[in-house]
């Protein structure tokens, strides 16, 4: 998006609202909704992958030393990854 | 391909012509009175006639989402329906005109259920009045023929991109046989050029169509969506006049019939012209200041039109082929609203006439003049009345 959504004139919009860069929802940084966040407990962390892929924004990654964790700016903080966690690795903590 | 004047009936008039505009796709499911329509459109694709995909879907759902899909890749796109058949696709109606798809749909208006009824009235077109398609209304298989060519003429416009919906009423049109003059191939090759999408799905340039909008946003979307139908009415005059100039037939957005001095005019949409005119050729050889207006083009509603059409009448008999619960007639409804800012507004009494087919005679309209002067008289002219109803 070259412009914030709130700084759109109707003028600019293509025809039918077509938007010519397929994937600039990435763009939109849906983290702000969260009231809850995940925190892992990198020793409890098995690696099963099982938040990865559960997790229905894709929000979960995995590091560079192979602990799975959320990706902020996108993480809703559903809670999906604590419950479906096979070792009770990851625990929802308010936002402050 | 048909030649000259033919003898033929409406619905075989209509997908002729919709074949002969060449069109790319048709998806449809059969619904009494379309189904002569899409039937004659299968038999003009099956016997090679026409080269097109013609959709079997299971659904009226289906028949508008594939038309929304086949139409964003880029191909001319025809269906039609009625009643129930549009109910039911109608969440998808709304859909083709906010993604600026130039679908063209026959609607042969019929009834809504309940009670089941095939026959025709306006309440099918009326219940998605507010859909955002261009809307058009014949009043004979003549002007039903040609519309199919002038419907695509305006969807394709480049600067509309928009659907559109032909009204023509069901069995009183779909089923009769009227004598109808074929336009020849190079005529429609003058008329129609090829449909140039501006945004298409195709893998080499992908977009994303249909896409979601933030409270932020989605208010410039309509105001959009509300210009570009609007700004299609030069759009519409203009395929008008290049029709008249190739085929010598004149349209226009709103039609006069003996308005000249006429203190009393009836206003109708569709079929029920024709019958008015024999009323108001009778009401006037007896002395009665009357006339004829009849709207053709329902949306973008030709307003500077209208007002023009009715200056000078002191009452309007308005015939509703439809009912909006609680309210009254949807037409009278939205032509009061229009006239209210003038100062020398006429009055407005508003008749609903002949739901579900039920037949109304020119006898009808003398009768309708007569209580609409009593209505005027003592006051109760904003009374809207289902005119014939027994007790």
């Amino acid at each position: 998006m070259t412009k914030p959504m709130d700084k759109i004139g109707w003028r600019e919009l293509e025809v039918g609202c077509v938007i010519l860069e397929p994937g600039n929802a990435s763009e939109y940084l849906t983290g702000s909704w969260r009231s809850q966040r995940p925190i892992v407990d990198e020793e409890k962390c098995i690696k099963c992958a099982q938040c990865w892929m559960y997790c229905p924004d894709a929000a979960i990654y995995q590091r560079d030393d192979e602990v799975y964790v959320a990706n902020l700016d996108y993480c809703k903080g559903c809670g999906i990854c604590a419950d479906i966690c096979p070792k009770d690795a990851i625990k929802m903590v308010e936002e402050e | 391909m048909r030649q000259g004047r033919v003898g033929i009936e409406i619905s075989i008039a209509v997908a002729e012509a919709v074949g002969q505009c060449d069109v790319d796709c048709i998806a449809a499911y059969p619904i009494t009175p379309q189904t002569h329509i899409v039937e004659h459109l299968s038999e003009l694709v099956a016997d090679g006639h026409l080269s097109a995909e013609f959709i079997l879907v299971e659904s009226e759902h289906s028949a508008m989402s594939v038309c929304c899909g086949t139409s964003a890749a880029g191909a001319r796109t025809f269906t039609s329906t009625a009643s129930q058949g549009l109910a039911l696709m109608s969440e998808i109606v709304f859909i083709a005109s906010a993604m600026r798809l130039p679908v063209v749909m026959a609607l042969v208006n019929r009834s809504l259920s309940s009670p089941l009824s095939i026959w025709n009235d306006h309440s099918d077109v009326m219940m998605i009045r507010d859909c955002g398609w261009v809307q058009v209304f014949v009043e004979n298989g003549q002007e039903a023929y040609d519309h199919v060519f002038w419907s695509f003429r305006v969807a394709e416009d480049r600067g509309v991109m928009l659907p559109t919906i032909l009204n023509m009423d069901g069995f009183i049109l779909s089923h009769v046989i009227e004598p109808i003059e074929f336009v020849d191939q190079k005529t429609v090759e003058k008329y129609l050029p090829q449909f140039r999408p501006i945004h298409t799905l195709h893998p080499d340039k992908p977009v994303t169509m249909g896409a979601f909008a933030m409270p932020e946003l989605f208010t410039e979307t309509k105001m959009a969506q509300e210009d570009a139908l609007v700004q299609s009415k030069p759009a519409c005059l203009k395929a008008w006049e290049e029709w008249k100039e190739l085929t010598g037939r004149e349209y226009k957005a709103v039609e006069t019939y003996k308005t000249e001095g006429a203190k009393t005019l009836f206003i109708t949409m569709g079929s029920m012209g024709e019958t008015a005119s024999v009323a108001v050729d009778e009401m006037r050889g007896a002395g009665q200041e009357v006339g004829l207006v009849k709207i053709r083009l329902w949306r973008p509603f030709p307003v500077e039109e209208f007002k023009k059409a009715v200056e000078g009448a002191q009452v309007l008999i308005v015939i509703d082929r439809a009912l909006s619960f609680g309210f009254g007639g949807p037409v009278a409804s939205e032509l009061r609203s229009q006239l209210y800012s003038m100062a020398d507004r006429p009055k407005v009494v508003d008749f609903i006439v002949g739901l579900a087919g039920r037949d109304v005679q020119p006898e009808a309209f003398i009768e309708m003049a007569k209580l609409a002067g009593e209505k005027v008289d003592s006051g109760r002219d904003d009374e809207y009345e289902i005119y014939g109803v027994r007790e």
